[in-house]
């Protein structure tokens, strides 16, 4: 089982919290404009990455919020979570290493 | 390829069982083929073994990054069935099933296809109904599947529990005959040897870490750990790892890779005649020619390679169990594992082209491919030998998502096997 950091709640097991997949999956600003493609891309395609994901939880018994989080999907280790709004971080190879470890 | 029969047997045993040869030649890899297939598990090799036989392709090769069959086809619990509700799937899954009632002797290899039934619980009303419009749209089909009372259920499955005072009880089930598990490592093994036979090389312990492309885009073969492998076609069927290998390409599929967990108890004395399934609180059990319960646990909610996940995802699906099977409470349970499963969002396959010339996938059979290993094996020969799908698994596209013609068996069963 997971041991999660909600970013308002602090360290809570896996069980109080629900994965929201994929984050950073921005709805199209001009809806009426997309193709088909570019809504079965934005619906339906994800990038599923071996490596370093970044995803959203809520914290659903808990606090409720959804935050985000980088995690190594090779080791589930997370690198960190962060608040809902906030770009995804950048990380320096020593944090991705040990993350792989 | 030294034939297998009780003669044989009987000739060997006389020779101390030492005059046993390899059941298929190990090879290095040559600078080219024809086709190479991704991924060693019982879609690939079936792939290779159908391409050899129906369609009289030869050199080919299966390129596995692992040993033979060391992932999924390891990993599950073998159920096998066809009672899907919509036309596409279930004309699909049932294609598969006939293979698999003639696979051993097709392949002169032991299968060991056991058609035990799988009677699949109902416990509420909601069930009751969804079962019982599978149960007709399945017979619509030719396929068969019948409506038993609970009282019919107990008298099919002794150790059912269906008193009407458990959390859910059971308010009745549909019944498979013709369903039933096999031996998972036989099926991979019998195709590896067959395929082998005619001429396939196969592979092992060699990642594919790169797709060549040529100048128009086309495929032109593999980068691998062992050196580059040229070729005109290049068939995926990499289970959990579809995105990774397609995206060396640029495809984004509409997969998302999830573990997913089983486990088996001690080995006891025949006690369960046949499988067990419940959607709505989640379990699926059979027992193993060893002796085994063999039970199925939920899929984790998070993406990940690990081939692990958390231990209340079986907990969850042991109380389940427990309170349908209560003579089960006192069993051990000896080994627990994990596997890489590839999700699509209609939790239906995909055996198509890819948008890259050359280059094929038969992918997103995510929690219950196993039961299709014949028949998608056998439909993606096709597709690549033809460059065109089989009319069977033609509405199985990634296109699908864009066009908005979804299978929904995720909807249909909230649970896919
Ligand atoms: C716990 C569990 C229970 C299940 N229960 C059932 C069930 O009861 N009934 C059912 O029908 N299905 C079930 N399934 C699903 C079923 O196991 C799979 O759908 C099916 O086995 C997939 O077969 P495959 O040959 O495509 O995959 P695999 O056997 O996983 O083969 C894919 C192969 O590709 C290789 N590979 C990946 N990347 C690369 C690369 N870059 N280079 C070279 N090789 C690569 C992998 O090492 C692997 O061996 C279950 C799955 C799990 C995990």
């Amino acid at each position: 089982m997971l041991l999660i950091r909600c970013p308002y709640c602090g360290e809570r097991s896996e069980i109080e919290f629900a994965n929201g997949g994929e984050a950073h999956i921005a709805r199209p600003a001009d809806p009426m404009s997309q193709t088909d493609e570019e809504w079965a891309q934005y619906l339906y395609m994800r990038d599923n990455p071996k490596g370093l994901i970044a995803e959203r939880w809520r914290h659903a018994h808990g606090c409720n919020r959804f935050f985000n989080a980088l995690r190594d999907t090779r080791t589930d280790r997370f690198v960190m979570t962060y608040e809902m709004g906030r770009p995804r971080p950048e990380i320096d190879a020593a944090t991705l290493a040990e993350a792989a470890r | 390829m030294q034939k297998f029969s009780a003669l044989s047997l009987a000739r060997k045993a006389l020779g101390g069982h030492l005059g046993w040869t390899p059941q298929w030649r190990s090879v290095e890899p040559k600078p080219a083929y024809d086709i190479v297939i991704v991924g060693g598990g019982g879609h690939g090799l079936g792939t290779a073994y159908y391409l050899a036989k129906q369609h009289g392709l030869r050199n080919i090769a299966v390129i596995e990054r692992g040993w033979l069959a060391g992932g999924n086809t390891a990993r599950n619990t073998t159920i096998i069935r066809s009672n899907y509700l919509f036309n596409e799937s279930s004309s699909y899954y049932e294609h598969s099933l006939k293979l698999w009632e003639t696979l051993s002797q097709e392949l002169n290899y032991n299968v060991m296809f056991s058609q035990r039934g799988c009677l699949m619980v109902a416990h509420t009303v909601h069930d009751v109904q969804v079962f019982k419009r599978h149960v007709h749209a399945n017979r619509l089909n030719g396929i068969d599947n019948e409506w038993l009372s609970a009282e019919e259920a107990k008298a099919f499955c002794p150790p059912l529990n269906i008193s009407p005072n458990i959390r859910y009880p059971v308010l009745g089930a549909s019944l498979q005959r013709r369903a039933g598990t096999a031996r998972h490592d036989a099926v991979a093994w019998g195709f590896a040897r067959a395929a082998s036979d005619m001429g396939v090389d196969i592979i092992e312990n060699c990642e594919v870490t790169g797709i060549l492309r040529g100048p128009g885009g086309e495929v032109r073969g593999v980068e691998t750990t062992r050196g580059t492998i040229r070729a005109g076609k290049v068939g995926v069927s990499a289970a959990g790892h579809s995105s990774v290998v397609l995206g060396m390409a640029g495809v984004r599929l509409p997969l998302q890779s999830n573990p997913l967990q089983a486990l088996v108890s001690e080995p006891v004395k025949p006690a369960f005649p046949t499988i067990v399934m419940s959607n709505t609180i989640h379990a699926y059990i059979s027992q193993s020619d060893k002796g085994e319960m063999v039970i199925g646990a939920g899929t984790d909610s998070y993406v990940s390679y690990t081939q692990r996940g958390g231990l209340h995802i079986p907990a969850h699906t042991l109380e389940a169990i427990c309170e349908l099977f209560p003579m089960f409470r006192r069993l051990r349970m000896l080994r627990s594992w994990g596997g890489i499963t590839d999700n699509t969002p209609d939790r239906s396959p995909i055996t198509a082209k890819t948008p890259v010339p050359g280059l094929y996938v038969n992918c997103g059979w995510g929690t219950g491919g196993f039961k299709a290993t014949p028949g998608a094996a056998n439909l993606f020969a096709w597709t690549i030998a033809k460059n065109e799908p089989h009319p069977i698994n033609a509405p199985f596209t990634i296109e699908r998502f864009r066009d908005g013609v979804m299978i929904d068996e995720a909807a249909a069963a909230a649970v896919a096997h």
